[in-house]
């Protein structure tokens, strides 16, 4: 009698399940990206943000000229002959060496993208681990993790870099670890502060108590609430990568040729603006500044969406 | 004439889910040196009646109707009118009184400012007149607090402070926001009987906004009900309190624990005789180290949370911790489930010792053992839908279970708690503070526990949930045979839930009995004063009642002899490092040694 009685009720629970479980709840990611949407900034330079996305994986199928291939008939006369023009096939006119600057600010466009995002990914990846495990893990690890951390802090980036660069030879490689090896400094450290305050909630206590072990807690329950932070931190990161690589580039020491990146032409563009090919300077610089701008714009309007004060 | 008048006062919040009537058609009177409670739970729009009326509404608030003020209007004044009103004529003191000061002003010059802006009064002449108020509400040491920074006083003594300074200018009206809550007991008692006095002595209106129903016995004429922005019931404390018309009105008393009285709803299940002892404390110290800036280097001295304190705990019964902040209830609950590791003494689960197990080896026992939370919002991890917080600690302890069979037990366990079904999928943000807590009861309960602790598991729930969440538990322990550690600051609240109930002081037990016996028989002083220290909703018991009032102030633990404060003579003797016996004096009737009551409020 006991038996199917018990049975008649988890019927009855289950049923009630399968009908619950159509309704959803809205997490606060969801919340987050409503105010998201809802900032016309931020929607705008994603946009734009996505078109310049576009513009390098499909802008080779409209070139005319690869980024290789000079164009000995008009590279006598750059200033007057490589402007840009729809019927010679060079839309954003020629470089200083004849060659096509379309195909060349395309290329440029993809490695700086891909700079900024590997080395936030680096960033994200190594930092959050770091700081939230020495921010969960207390005590004295902590103590060492985060000095290890100062004396990183206090060697000079920039110097680092070009040491690596002219040590090394000079590689996209080289690069990014040296981008790489220091951009995750300050985001373990932003995470660690962020891990103290999460360690003392009651949450994690009841975690504790109910008897999960200290990685899954961090697993399931810090690292996701840190996400917020890491988003919007690493979307600031990006800019910041593009700007260290192109500077590094602009004096000459980053990408070698043919490779090249919105930093090494801008350089280049500036070098020659007194001969009057003003596009050579004013096209990467136009790309360089939409991308800025945009991700700065990005970041703002996730930080203002995840903001935790808005819960 | 009435002082204040309020007519038709509506009050519209625009928030961005659209515009939220947080006052609806408000009307009423304050007559002068009268004292009118307005008594709602939280989002009744109790306070922002008044934040309209002193013109402190935030930003998206708009206001109809009108409020009169002695020919003023005050709804339609400048800011700098209505400057010249607030702090003179209306003054308010808040909930919070650390966030109501100034951190960076001395006591004295935060008060100096006040009348130096409504009366011109500067120099000597305010000083003198600070101090005088100061020694009003009953500060001691007065001369020496007025060079004192706010962090530097207690919260009771912060609160003298916040009223001293609201009476300065002799006020007509005084609006005491929730004046209390932040505060003990015994202090919430000493501040209400400095506001009675106060009011019959200098002739001010008093409004006092409150959730709580026995500090209204105590203190008001008139009883303004209020709910969801209206006014549900309004008459004299007596037709509130002996005669109510509302059934809002009804179900708040009925809900509201009484200290005098269990509230028989729910009874209490009687232990079984002979049940077994599943928890046993034995001398459980917890130690902090704090760092004193002494010397160089500075000097670490132990910060003794709980000092040795011994209990059990049988199958099915619920003892009851109390005592006011401080005195180390919380700590004690983590101690007993090694979520702080105690420094020393002895824990023991159903015999086997707890406390060399380390982190792995007291996983087995957390199936048994589990706690519930204070604040049912923060124990909850936010991006985390309630099924799957229920159900982590099924994934620990029944990895087995396939994702099905664990949604069925959250289910189940969901209607056990009385959570419907259909709020699975739903996140913490999303429920109010009474069903979270159900869901924190549910995570505790889903391993089928032999013991809970409940950590101030009802103090941040309105008194209607408070009641039905009390209710739940109490359901739980007999259908389960629980056991539970029920800790409060709230004696009303544990009288209806514990069997046994066990009073700390400064991290020592000192008083231990069965619950009518306590509130019966108290034998040791700070009991007695506790007890009867507690407001009871009910105004003709509350106004006739006789208090114990123990002389001074909680004193901080590390404070030498603090432990002492019942033992005056030994004090006297020197002996600074006495350790209270805790002997018995009738049958389970512990009580800490003590003075008798004569002495202590003769040494005060």
């Amino acid at each position: 009698m006991g038996m199917v009685h018990d049975i008649e009720q988890v019927d009855r629970i289950a049923e009630k399940l399968a009908e619950a479980e159509q309704i959803k709840g809205r997490s606060l990611w969801q919340d987050a990206m409503g105010r998201f949407f809802h900032n016309k900034a931020a929607v705008g330079s994603l946009i734009i943000l996505g078109l310049v996305l576009l513009f390098s994986l499909i802008g080779p199928a409209f070139a005319v000229w690869s980024n290789e291939e000079i164009d000995w008939a008009r590279m006598g006369d750059i200033a007057l002959e490589g402007r840009p023009s729809i019927a010679t096939g060079h839309y954003f006119g020629l470089d200083d060496l004849g060659r096509d600057l379309f195909a060349r600010t395309i290329q440029a466009t993809r490695t700086s993208l891909m700079v900024g995002v590997i080395g936030s990914l680096v960033a994200v990846l190594i930092g959050t681990l770091y700081g939230a495990v020495s921010g969960f893990v207390g005590g004295w690890v902590d103590g060492l993790m985060m000095r290890t951390v100062d004396i990183l802090i206090a060697v000079p980036y920039m110097f680092v870099i070009i040491l690596l660069l002219v040590i090394f030879e000079r590689s996209l490689f080289m690069l990014f670890v040296g981008i790489g090896i220091l951009s995750w400094l300050d985001m373990s450290r932003i995470v660690r502060g962020q891990t103290l305050s999460l360690k003392n909630r009651e949450f994690i206590e009841a975690a504790r108590a109910a008897g999960v072990g200290w990685f899954v807690i961090v697993r399931r329950h810090i690292v996701p609430n840190l996400l917020g932070v890491v988003v919007v931190y690493a979307t600031l990161l990006v800019p910041g990568m593009i700007m260290t690589e192109s500077f590094i580039s602009f004096l000459g020491l980053g990408v070698q040729e043919p490779n090249t990146s919105l930093g090494a032409l801008i350089s280049e563009g500036s070098g020659t603006i007194l001969r009057g090919t003003l596009w050579q300077l004013f096209v990467p610089l136009f790309f360089f500044l939409t991308i800025i701008i945009s991700l700065f714009f990005i970041g703002d309007g996730l930080r203002d969406a995840l903001d935790p004060k808005d819960r | 004439m009435a002082l204040l008048k309020v007519s038709n006062l509506s009050v519209t919040f625009d928030t961005n889910d659209g515009p939220v009537e947080a006052v609806r058609n408000v009307s009423f009177e304050i007559e002068p040196g009268e004292c009118l409670g307005i008594v709602g739970e939280s989002g009744s729009g109790k306070s922002q009646t008044f934040m309209a009326a002193m013109g402190l509404l935030a930003e998206n608030g708009r206001t109809t109707g009108r409020v009169d003020f002695d020919g003023h209007d005050l709804l339609n004044l400048t800011p700098a009118e209505h400057n010249q009103i607030r702090g003179d004529e209306i003054t308010m003191i808040f909930q919070d009184p650390l966030t109501a000061l100034t951190p960076h002003l001395r006591i004295g010059d935060q008060m100096q400012e006040v009348l130096r802006l409504h009366k011109g009064l500067t120099g000597k002449a305010a000083m003198e007149l600070c101090l005088h108020w100061l020694e009003r509400v009953q500060i001691p040491e007065a001369r020496r607090r007025l060079r004192q920074f706010p962090h530097e006083l207690s919260g009771g003594m912060r609160q003298r402070v916040m009223i001293a300074m609201a009476m300065l200018c002799g006020p007509r009206l005084l609006v005491a926001d929730e004046p209390t809550t932040a505060l003990d007991v015994t202090v919430q008692a000493e501040i209400l009987d400095l506001m009675v006095g106060l009011q019959k002595e200098e002739g001010t209106a008093i409004a006092l906004i409150t959730h709580d129903m026995g500090v209204v016995a105590r203190m008001c004429d008139r009883i303004e009900v209020m709910r969801l922005g209206e006014y549900v019931e309004s008459g004299t404390a007596e037709e509130i309190f002996y005669a109510p018309r509302h059934d809002y009105t009804k179900m708040l008393l009925d809900a509201m624990p009484r200290i005098d009285r269990p509230n028989n709803s729910t009874p209490l299940k009687p232990l079984a005789p002979g049940a077994k002892v599943v928890l046993e404390a034995k001398d459980v110290k917890v130690h902090f180290p704090i760092r004193l800036d002494e010397g160089l280097f500075g000097r670490k001295v132990p910060l003794k949370a709980v000092d040795g304190v011994s209990f059990d705990l049988r199958a099915g019964e619920t003892l009851g911790i109390v005592g006011e902040s401080g005195c180390g209830k919380s700590t004690l609950a983590r101690a007993v489930l090694q979520l702080i590791p105690p420094t020393m003494g002895s824990v023991a689960w159903l015999g086997k010792p707890l406390e060399k197990l380390g982190h792995k080896g007291m996983i087995p026992f957390r199936k048994d053992m589990q706690i519930v939370f204070q604040d049912p919002l923060a124990s909850l991890d936010p991006r985390m839908t309630i099924a799957a917080s229920i159900a982590e600690p099924l994934k620990t302890f029944q990895p087995g279970l396939t994702s099905r069979q664990r949604k069925l037990k959250v289910a189940e366990m969901m209607e056990k708690v009385g959570l419907d079904q259909n709020l699975i999928n739903r996140y913490p943000h999303e429920l109010s503070g009474g069903q979270n807590q159900r869901v924190g009861i549910a995570r505790a309960m889903i391993n089928d526990p032999g013991m809970i602790i409940c950590d101030e598991a009802v103090s941040a729930l309105d008194v209607s949930i408070q009641a039905q969440v009390v209710d739940l538990l109490k359901k739980l322990q007999s259908e389960f045979d629980l056991s539970m550690i029920f800790i409060s600051h709230d004696l009303s609240v544990v009288r209806e839930i514990s069997h046994r109930i066990l009073v700390l002081y400064l991290g020592r037990a000192v008083e231990l009995a069965d619950r009518d016996t306590i509130y019966g028989d108290a034998r040791h002083p700070y009991t007695k004063s506790l007890i009867s220290a507690v407001p009871v909703p009910d105004p003709k018991i509350e106004r006739t009642r006789q208090r114990i009032k123990l002389p001074g102030e909680l004193p901080s633990p590390l404070v030498p002899g603090a432990g002492l404060r019942f033992l005056p003579s030994k004090l006297a003797a020197g002996e600074m490092d006495y350790v209270p016996k805790f002997e018995q004096v009738a049958k389970d009737h512990w009580v800490a040694e003590h003075d008798p009551l004569e002495a202590l409020m003769k040494a005060g």
